[in-house]
């Protein structure tokens, strides 16, 4: 299995995607540059976390025009995985591939912490291996996470399972004090509707060893690599 | 002739930035302002002699599909000839 990690003119997690499929998936990886087209080789994407176009006009506003996105498109199309972290959920979002937008933090603060999120859908190639209501401790870095969407929107992500991560305490719970950035329903990941792409705000490729301070991350991307060895 | 677009949050959007202006604007004592949003105002350099009505939709489509996220902001645009 191939992975891929796209680098945007100011990604900058795109080393750390890097290494931990290098590292602790142990699997073959690419850097993608912006410009390149072809993803053909590849069974799965992932869009990093940084500034991509300096977050100019709004986060990830202007990466989603970049000639790679349309091969994204395609990719995500056809089925194949893509995993968007933080700035790579903006984009997917301002991509048009998931829904709600990311807007300015509640408390207008970047927020650079750990948080905690709860699995709440194990029904996707990113999460299979995780356990439905775990929480896992995660690296957040961000001033526009606040998702948002229209009722209706919510409505759908609901009913279909669709939101994988909420924010939540230590225990589980989901209290707006646990909610950093004053996400709708604290939503901290999506996925589509086919679960075959995701975004996510907080970082679990920062979260892959104990030295770093959690390694909560690591089932996220054993999750994508069983998936993908499954499929083969 | 010059396309002006400006972009600003659906009112159903909430605005921390606007939000944080106002409580400065307040304590500063203009006393009578009860709201501020913020948006974004593009001026844009227009080529080619078309017609207003041309240079209108053109502005429009490039608003929708760049300049605004249609999800969280509405926009308007104004043609100067």
């Amino acid at each position: 299995m191939k992975f891929g990690v796209i680098v945007f003119p100011g990604s900058n997690c795109d080393h750390d995607a890097y290494h931990v499929l290098s590292k602790h998936v142990g699997q073959p990886v690419d850097f993608i540059w912006h410009r390149d087209t072809d993803l053909s080789t590849y069974d799965a994407v992932i869009i990093p976390g940084g500034f991509s176009y300096g977050d100019y006009l709004r986060a990830g506003a202007l990466a989603r025009f970049s000639p790679v996105m349309n091969s994204v498109k395609e990719f995500a199309a056809k089925g194949n995985l893509v995993l968007g972290i933080c700035n790579g959920f903006q984009i997917l979002c301002e991509a048009g591939l998931l829904p709600g937008a990311l807007i300015r933090n509640r408390d207008l603060h970047f927020i650079c912490d750990y948080v905690a999120v709860r699995v709440e859908s194990t029904n996707t190639p990113f999460t299979h291996e995780l356990k439905a209501g775990s929480v896992l401790r995660m690296p957040i870095a961000h001033a526009d996470g606040n998702f948002v969407c229209d009722d209706e929107t919510l409505d759908e992500l609901r009913r279909e399972s669709r939101i994988v991560f909420r924010y939540c305490d230590r225990e589980g719970q989901l209290t707006e004090s646990a909610n950093p950035n004053g996400s709708r329903d604290n939503i901290a990941g999506i996925c589509n509707r086919e679960r075959n792409v995701i975004g996510l705000m907080p970082h679990p490729e920062r979260a892959c060893e104990d030295l770093l301070g959690s390694s909560d991350g690591r089932d996220v991307f054993r999750s994508l690599a069983g998936t993908l060895a499954t499929a083969a | 002739m010059k396309a002006k677009v400006y972009v600003t949050l659906k009112p159903s959007v909430l605005d921390p930035q606007g939000k944080a202006i106002k409580h400065s604007v307040q304590l500063l004592g203009y006393d009578g302002v009860s709201d501020i949003r913020q948006g974004k105002y593009f001026e844009i350099a227009i080529e080619g002699q078309p017609s207003a009505e041309q240079a209108r939709e053109e502005t429009t489509r490039l608003a929708h599909d760049v300049l605004s996220n249609p999800i969280i902001e509405d926009f308007r645009v104004e043609i100067e000839e």
